[in-house]
């Protein structure tokens, strides 16, 4: 039950949801964008969200394209997780993207909406992070695209008013060696304890990670200590844990020290199959 | 005031068409019980995390307590009130796959779509589909012998077709 | 008929969406309430402002807690609605009464209530502690029932005490010792509906309430007693219940509801709870911390028992005195042992307050005699079940309570524990390597419950005919899903030898019309509610008797019914229908003879008493169910991990009168078992208040998370039980967490007597065991 109301709003036109924002913004209305809308409803219900207008933005054809466009994969930011899945056109996201909530909830989650969430694990945005994808954002002054690491600083930085229309992804990324796992505090379905992805390109490993800090991230020290391949892997991976951003998570998924320990298996079993390949 | 956000919402339920009346705020789950009284699908968490709400919408589980009612407007919704002598429906029963049946609803609905979208689905499949809803009364064996049944069924008529 | 796996009558209503629940009762023009909770655990209240809420649209009262009575069923401790200081985190501070249910929440978050925070306390061994806040200074001054001893000053609800045998004797006979602690927070039961009242004071004075319950005839009691109403206007409904597992058998909303009904002028007013609410505001799981020392014999015969159990009855006693209770009752587990010390405690926490769980405090109990026991063996160096099996309990030995088992009264655990034994494969391994990293393993672990219910407590039952000459069968048992009702209608279409399928069971309980059942609680509706029912069918048979032997012309001994007749034994081609004499037979001319007949039947539990106050001795439930269980697991030594494989049951349950049911009820049972055992408790934050109060956080088994699950069962008949059949509903959880325990201790080689065992635990362990400091 959502405790106050709002205006729904459903543009089938970038620009049309743009103008309606502005709109909406000038009538002192707070708008939100509005994809799955899982989080929407179920935070407000909480009071962890409020808004007075929501633009569905499923409406919008650019936001559901699933297509090669040159030596690019596109895919709309309205698309569910599990349409993404099952195109099965991205390995690596697909991967990732299949462990996140659970089957039914994935045909209502978002690949925008779950980078552009308030829940932090976002596991989604780890393959586009290790794929340097580039992203395509609408705002009041037209379309612009960007490489995702400049945008995605722990959380996406879109100004008031702006969106995710599409993920572009290079597609010789798609079929390079990768590796995505899920740990859980017990067995299949939850929140991460930690989610490591993981993708080799030209004999180097890149790691991006959820669960382990409140954000998703990659980190390129993290990533050089791993692939410092003068040390045994377990220093490496030693080095790489005390480069890790912090906070380190501790909270009712896990403490802080045990998610280390699993996150150092986890990441000795990944690298250890990646460089066997 | 209330009154005044409240709009009218054209949706198909179970073929029929419906003229409600419902804030755009308004979930279909809600819409669905006390709207059109169709109080097959339950509340269990209003959080999407229990399954037992789930419809079909445009024959795609969905968890009905996280979609708003005015975002099916021209799609076609499938509750357990629609579902008659299904071969589920009679596959549940006989296995005795629910004890207070409170998840069943949803669990049918969820079933019954992947047993027509995967009609030879995997374990893998039936898992990954089934681990969306929580029974807290059986221990999910009678309800997963209820779904291979009808799958071995479905496999035994792709036979059969063959010949 | 007796046996078969019958279908349940409610089955085709539970597919096709017709079932109906309470919360789909509610209809247009109903208003709506939302409950404002504590965001403490532990707060004097200093002010609670309610003007912003009332000027929201829609409003119709808000209600706060002066002025209420206090309750609870053993202690009176609580007010419906807190008054002056909160207890617990999630406690009702207010109920908003409005036309909608948006309105209802809208205004809630308007109600402002200031606290002044107060030091907490976060479990038993912390509430015992000298200087330890004190939960309820009133606690002398709080109304009390019979055998219940709350300590004043302290933050003890009640003591059990078990004094049996000699125990300078038992440690003197005692060449091993062994001593164990073990622990577990509070968890849920998380039925998948969440519980719902709705109430309606008509202009007459009747107080209309429609309740997801166990318990609607307690409803009644309750309400009428802690409110002064004619206990006769109020009438309590109860439609089907979506899972209960104990946890709707305390009486909560529905005083809420009556209150608020009443506040707003008799008007018809719903409480739902989210399930936010109905995890930490509704009364849980209870949570428990023990030490249990156990002595025996070189050869492994127990001699002696210490056992102190301290329940975290949480922040209001409640039904918790009660689990308490039957923890002492069955302190040992199943095992013979004539000195037996054990005091049972029922504690004030800062924890949401606990009510009965599936088991009824014996999956807890057995947690820790379990536990203790494999530590035992592994000290004697015995074979975990050969010691189970040395001291199993049998005829003629007596329990903690002192009461004397025999052939009827007590199951056979020797034979459950040797079925199990060929099960499992128990001779082949217990542990073995597969490789490096991963272990499998099994534990295992003995069971037993009696039904610690109200001394008095009875259940009726009401049969009609209808003019074709079925039946409608009428009971008080609550339709909660264990399909007592199909297995009543079982037991009298064997006893009327006529077709399931011309019984027509009335689901609804409804106080008015339908005879009262104690509480649907404790396995116990088919024992109780069968005697009922086949009392009730010896009435209707006598009767209709009587009718056909005019008609017939024959002496009454002479006949016998079934098959929808009443005919001669010896000349079965001589008969009258009953449809003819259900409702009097009407000879040719007219004459009628006879009348509707009403079948009436009732039964009493016999030869219960209160336990003594000393040594707990007294008679505390009818028969003992026993059984064994076993779970095997593969684990993983590097991550401590682990999957588990198979979980088994051989429970002797009298009489199988259902095959899938019973097997239904066991797997379900231990499912439930495994969920607990394996990943649910509340996780509290340093002021105690649950930090996950959802179903994404607190996270129940899955599909695809089970085990293969095998059940077989025994059958020793409980001689007086409708076809000797023993309870059975909630007996396969109660072995399931130290089966669990026992597997992960021998895999992972450290003792683990936490729950739940997620391998975060196990990894902490380990890890304490390398740095030698657990
Ligand atoms: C049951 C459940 C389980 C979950 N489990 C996991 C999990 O295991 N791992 C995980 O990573 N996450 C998990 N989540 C979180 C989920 O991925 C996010 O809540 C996600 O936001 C939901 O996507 P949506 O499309 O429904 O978002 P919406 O509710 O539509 O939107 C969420 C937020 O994102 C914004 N937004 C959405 N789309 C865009 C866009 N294109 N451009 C700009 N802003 C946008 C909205 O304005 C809003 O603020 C879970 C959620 C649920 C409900
Ligand atoms: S009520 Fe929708 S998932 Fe629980
Ligand atoms: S049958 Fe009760 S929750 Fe599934």
């Amino acid at each position: 039950m959502v405790p106050f109301d709002f205006t729904y709003h459903q543009p089938s036109s970038i620009q049309e949801a743009i103008q309606l924002f502005q709109t909406l913004q000038q009538q002192g209305k707070k708008t939100m964008y509005y994809a799955g809308g899982t989080e929407i409803i179920t935070l407000s219900r909480l009071n962890l969200v409020f808004t007075e207008a929501v633009i569905d933005i499923k409406g919008i054809p650019e936001c559901r394209t699933l297509r090669f466009d040159k030596n690019y994969l596109v895919l709309g930011a309205a698309l569910s997780l599990t349409t993404i899945e099952e195109a099965n056109v991205f390995p690596l996201l697909s991967k990732a993207a299949s462990e996140v909530a659970d089957r039914t909830a994935r045909n209502q989650i978002t690949l925008g909406g779950n980078i552009c969430g308030q829940i932090f694990y976002r596991e989604a945005v780890l393959p586009l992070l290790l794929t340097d994808s580039d992203v395509i954002i609408a705002g009041k002054d037209g379309l612009k695209q960007l490489p995702i690491q400049q945008i995605f600083q722990k959380q996406m930085r879109l100004h008031p008013g702006e969106f995710l229309v599409q993920i572009m992804t290079e597609q010789t990324y798609l079929s390079l060696p990768y590796r995505s796992i899920k740990k859980r505090k017990q067995w299949e379905v939850g929140y991460p304890l930690v989610t490591v992805a993981a993708l080799k390109t030209n004999e180097q490993i890149r790691v991006a990670f959820s669960g382990v800090c409140p954000f998703p991230f990659r980190s390129q020290t993290v990533e050089e200590r791993l692939n410092d391949r003068q040390l045994p892997l377990e220093s490496r991976i030693n080095e790489a844990l005390h480069h890790l951003p912090r906070p380190i998570l501790d909270d009712i998924e896990g403490s802080a020290e045990y998610r280390l320990f699993v996150l150092k298996h986890t990441l000795f079993d990944i690298i250890t199959e990646l460089e066997g390949e | 005031m209330e009154q005044t956000t409240k709009c009218e919402m054209l949706l198909t339920v179970n073929g029929e068409q419906h003229s409600v009346i419902a804030r755009p705020a308004d979930t279909l789950l809600f819409v669905l019980r006390t709207i059109l009284g169709l109080t097959g699908a339950k509340p269990g968490c209003l959080n999407g995390d229990c399954g037992a709400c789930t419809v079909l919408v445009n024959d795609v589980p969905i968890k009905s307590c996280m979609i708003l009612a005015i975002e099916t407007v021209e799609k076609k919704i499938t509750t357990i009130e629609g579902l008659k002598h299904t071969p589920i429906q009679q596959a549940f029963v006989e296995h005795f796959a629910f004890q207070c049946g409170y998840c069943t609803p949803g669990f049918i609905m969820n079933a019954h779509a992947l047993t027509k979208k995967h009609p030879l689905a995997s374990d893998e499949i039936i898992q990954e589909w089934l681990q969306s809803n929580i029974c807290r009364c059986t221990s999910y064996k009678e309800i997963e012998e209820a779904v291979k049944t009808v799958l071995a069924n479905n496999s035994a008529s792709l036979n059969d077709n063959h010949f | 008929m007796i046996g078969n796996s019958v279908i349940r009558k409610e089955a085709w209503d539970k597919v096709t969406g017709a079932a109906k629940y309470t919360n789909d009762y509610i209809k247009a023009g109903t208003l709506h309430a939302k409950l404002v909770t504590s965001r403490y655990a532990h707060a004097k209240i200093k002010e609670i402002d309610t003007r912003a809420a009332q000027t929201v649209p829609g409003v119709r009262a808000i209600l706060t807690g002066e002025g209420l009575p206090l309750t609870g069923e053993d202690l009176r401790d609580r007010p419906p609605i807190a008054f002056e200081k909160v207890r617990y985190h999630g406690e009702v501070v207010a109920v908003v009464v409005a036309d909608t249910l948006v309105q209802a929440e809208k205004a809630a978050n308007l109600v402002r209530i200031t606290y002044e925070p107060l030091p907490v306390v976060g479990s038993p061994r912390e509430a015992l502690k000298e200087g330890a806040p004190l939960i309820h200074e009133q606690l002398g001054s709080y109304q009390k029932g019979i055998g219940t001893y709350p300590e004043p000053n302290t933050n003890i609800a009640h003591r059990t005490k078990i004094r049996k045998g000699n125990m300078e004797k038992g440690w003197a006979e005692s060449d091993v010792v062994v001593e164990a602690n073990i622990s577990f927070s509070p968890s849920d039961h998380a039925a998948m509906e969440t519980r719902c009242a709705i109430a309606e004071i008509r202009p007459d004075g009747y107080i209309m309430i429609h309740a997801s319950s166990q318990s609607p005839f307690m409803i009644k009691k309750l309400i009428s007693s802690y409110f002064g109403e004619d206990v006769g206007k109020v009438i309590v409904h109860t439609p089907l219940v979506g899972g209960a597992y104990g946890g709707k058998t305390p009486v909560q909303l529905e005083l809420l509801a009556y209150l608020a009904s009443k506040a707003v002028g008799g008007r018809k007013v719903s409480i739902w709870n989210t399930r936010e609410d109905d995890i930490i505001t509704s009364p849980v799981h209870i949570g428990l911390e023990a030490t249990v020392k156990l002595g025996c014999t070189n050869d492994g015969y127990l001699k002696a028992a210490e056992i102190l159990y301290l329940f975290d009855g949480g922040a209001y006693s409640d039904k918790a005195i009660d689990v308490s209770r039957a923890g002492a009752v069955d302190c040992t587990g199943p095992y013979h042992i004539e000195n037996v010390w054990c005091d049972s405690l029922c504690v004030y926490t800062n924890h949401p307050y606990a009510c009965p769980f599936r088991g009824f405090g014996h999956g807890e109990l057995s947690f820790a005699i379990e536990r203790t026991m494999d530590l035992l063996a592994e000290k004697l160096q015995m074979d975990r079940l050969e010691l189970r099996m040395k001291n199993a309990i049998r005829p003629g030995h007596t329990t903690p309570t002192q009461v004397l088992l025999n052939n009827s009264n007590v199951g056979n655990l020797p034979k459950c524990i040797k079925r199990l034994r060929e099960l499992i494969h128990w001779d082949d391994w217990q542990r073995i390597e597969i490789d490096a990293r991963t272990v499998r393993a099994k534990g295992v672990s003995c069971i037993w419950k009696t039904s610690t219910v109200d001394t008095d407590a009875s259940s009726g039952a009401i049969l009609t005919f209808n003019p074709d000459g079925s039946i409608n069968l009428i009971s008080g048992v609550v339709e909660i899903g264990t399909g007592t009702k199909t297995i009543l209608a079982q037991i009298l279409a064997e006893k009327m030898k006529m077709d399931i399928k011309d019984i027509h069971v009335k689901m609804e309980v409804d106080t008015q019309t339908t005879p009262e059942h104690w509480k649907t609680v404790a396995s116990r509706g088919t024992f109780m509610a069968g005697r009922a029912v086949l009392e009730a069918a010896d009435d209707a048979i006598r009767q209709l008797k009587e009718i056909a032997s005019i008609v017939l012309r024959t002496p009454i001994e002479d006949l016998e019914v079934g098959y929808g007749k009443v005919f001669l034994r010896d000349d079965p081609t001589i008969y009258v229908d009953i449809k003819d004499i259900a409702y009097g037979y009407k000879y040719p001319n007219g004459n009628a003879i006879g009348g509707q007949i009403i079948g009436l039947g009732n039964y009493i539990l016999r030869h219960l008493t209160y336990l003594d106050k000393e040594t707990g001795a007294g008679k505390p439930g009818p028969e003992w169910t026993v059984g064994a269980q076993a779970v095997e697991i593969e684990f993983d030594k590097r991550d401590y991990t682990y999957k588990i494989i198979r979980a088994v049951s051989v429970i002797d349950i009298g009489k199988v009168l259902n095959e899938k049911a019973a097997i239904g009820q066991v797997i379900g049972a231990m499912s439930m078992g495994l969920s607990w055992a394996s990943r649910e408790t509340f996780l509290f934050d340093r002021y105690e208040r649950v930090l996950n109060p959802q179903l994404r956080t607190y996270r129940p088994l899955r599909f695809g998370e089970h085990p293969e699950y095998v059940v077989e069962f025994v059958e020793t008949p409980q001689i007086d039980a409708p076809y000797g059949a023993r309870g059975a509903g909630e007996h396969g959880l109660i072995g399931m967490p130290a089966a669990l325990a026992n597997a992960l201790s021998i895999a992972a080689e450290v003792p683990l007597n936490e729950l739940p065992l997620v391998p975060e635990l196990i990894w902490r362990k380990k890890k304490g065991e390398h740095h030698g400091s657990i």
